[in-house]
């Protein structure tokens, strides 16, 4: 633990200040569209939306590499394909009579299978691993800026239309016919949501999104009351966990991604266990 | 002599090229109280979903208060069925009732008059002192009145409830028909309903829904025709395709 807060002070080590920031800041987004994610339950829509990024990163290398346009990175690639992926999930769940699904799963695979491809093209040795499992340590100056960018969208967005986004996720219909047009706040939310698990993957890895983005929202959904008390709640937790998963992962030297996760999975299954034993303690009791 | 709250001419409805609604003419004057009933799958939530605008019919008109279904949301108070809700949400009474006010500001902000309106609606159903509770801690029957309030947030004329005496037990049903004589004094009350008994006490006219919709005003009901409809044989009761709320002319 002194270790981490030497590491963390050294000059010469500015990448782990960069991750500790990241993942602090990044804690704002995941905790409020975490929320949403787990009350709408969507997060097999999370899912294929982080796994569809692979594309986007994948093409984005091969634009950056393979046809040598310098200014045109994975990010800008993963940016694109989470949005589009947004807007198509939404389309689909609006037009598609119950094949929401297969769509799902279409993109889920689809999306993986072309980023692989396009790597495979993209001249040089790349890793997939660290896209697939995150590497919070391989960030830099200019993720901060979208961290920052996105804590000021998401917080700005969902504070303006708090009430509707409430609405949307407790009881659609009825948001519809007060007349709010929900299939609009539908796709901002999808939209929302898919930058949100751009920066995911850049901290935990595509397929790890899911746990980091539910796992803080459904621990806080056991005790909250209202949503903005799960989302102040989900926010804590998920900085406190990325902060005890860096610094464990630095002491022991393991990957910081599955560090973190593990971490939240534990936390997720002693408050599921507590809540369910001290239920049944006042059951007894009662 | 005012506009009838709900006017509906010959209309048709197929899903999936399936005839769920076939010629429903209907007229409901403000005020009228009318219970829905017929048998699963005969189209009584298709007929609601055409009158609040979700569904529009493949040919005839709707006409609510001469409004468009889709324009006229104001006009209307909904009370969905409960049981659709994730009963772990986490929301406050007073959150729901607010939803009540959506749609008349662009951000969804609430005003202070809103606050206030909210707040008599609840009053208006006797749960005002639940209004910080959180929504999921609260009994069946207190949820249904707390939807009740929501509805009644909205200030619409006509209230439509979808089969509100689903799962709330004797007691929050006859507060739910209290609650429901007193709005009928300002507004027009249209219910689905399975339970056809207690219907005949409160409303003045029934709608028996089974691809076609016929009116029976409630004097007509007894005990051989509510078995009768349980049973799903709505054709065992004579048609009349046109009634007055006094009853038929001719027996």
């Amino acid at each position: 633990m002194v270790d981490f807060f030497t590491a963390l002070t050294d000059p010469n080590l500015p990448f782990f200040r960069y991750a500790l920031v990241t993942g602090l800041l990044s804690a704002i987004p995941f905790g409020i569209i975490g929320t949403f994610v787990v009350v709408r339950r969507i997060s097999y829509i999370a899912g294929a939306i982080s796994h569809c990024i692979l594309g986007g990163i994948g093409a984005g290398l091969y634009i950056q590499y393979g046809l040598g346009i310098s200014w045109f990175g994975p990010l800008h690639g993963a940016i694109i394909v989470a949005l589009l992926a947004a807007v198509i999930l939404a389309m689909v769940s609006q037009f598609g009579n119950e094949r929401e699904d297969s769509v799902i799963g279409a993109l889920w695979a689809a999306g993986m299978a072309a980023g692989l491809l396009f790597i495979a093209k993209t001249p040089g040795y790349i890793d997939p691993m660290s896209y697939l499992f995150g590497n919070i340590l391989l960030i830099t100056r200019n993720d901060i800026y979208y961290v920052i960018g996105l804590d000021i969208l998401v917080l700005s967005v969902v504070g303006i239309f708090y009430n509707k986004f409430l609405a949307l996720c407790f009881d659609e219909e009825f948001a519809g016919l007060r007349g709010i047009k929900t299939h609009w706040f539908y796709l901002l939310l999808l939209c929302l949501t898919a930058l949100t698990i751009v920066l995911l993957v850049r901290v935990v890895g595509i397929v790890m999104v899911i746990a980091l983005l539910t796992l803080p929202a459904a621990i806080a959904g056991q005790f909250a009351a209202t949503i903005r008390q799960m989302m102040v709640c989900a926010t804590l937790l998920c900085s406190f966990f990325i902060g005890t998963g860096l610094s464990a992962s630095y002491s022991l030297d393991l990957p910081s991604g599955p560090v973190i996760i593990i971490i939240a999975a534990i936390f997720y299954l002693l408050t599921v266990v507590s809540t369910k034993g001290v239920k049944n303690l006042i059951r007894k009791a009662g | 002599m005012t506009n009838p709250a709900i006017s509906i001419k010959q209309v048709y409805f197929t899903y999936d090229q399936r005839p769920t609604l076939i010629d429903v003419n209907l007229t409901i004057n403000d005020r009228d109280s009318v219970c829905v009933v017929g048998p699963n799958g005969g189209g009584k939530t298709t007929l609601m979903k055409l009158i609040i605008g979700l569904l529009t019919p493949n040919s005839g008109t709707i006409r609510i208060f001469d409004r468009k279904p889709e324009d006229a949301y104001k006009s209307i108070s909904y009370v969905p069925q409960y049981a659709q809700y994730d009963s772990k949400f986490p929301i406050s009474v007073q959150e729901v009732v607010l939803m009540g006010r959506l749609g008349s500001s662009f951000t969804g902000r609430y005003t202070k008059e809103d606050r206030e309106i909210a707040y008599e609606s609840l009053k208006n159903v006797d749960m005002a002192s639940l209004a910080k509770r959180p929504f999921s801690a609260l009994s069946g029957g207190q949820r249904q009145r707390i939807l009740i309030a929501r509805a009644l947030a909205s200030q619409g004329r006509i209230i439509i409830l979808d089969e509100p005496t689903a799962n709330i037990d004797k007691e929050s049903e006859d507060h739910l028909f209290e609650i429901l004589g007193r709005l009928n004094t300002t507004m027009t009350i249209l219910m689905v309903t399975h339970d056809v008994g207690f219907a005949s006490k409160f409303f003045k006219r029934i709608a028996c829904v089974n691809r076609e919709v016929v009116m029976h005003p409630t004097s007509e009901l007894t005990g051989d025709l509510i078995k009768d409809m349980y049973g799903g044989d709505i054709h065992m009761i004579r048609h009349d395709h046109c009634c007055s709320p006094e009853g038929h002319s001719n027996g």
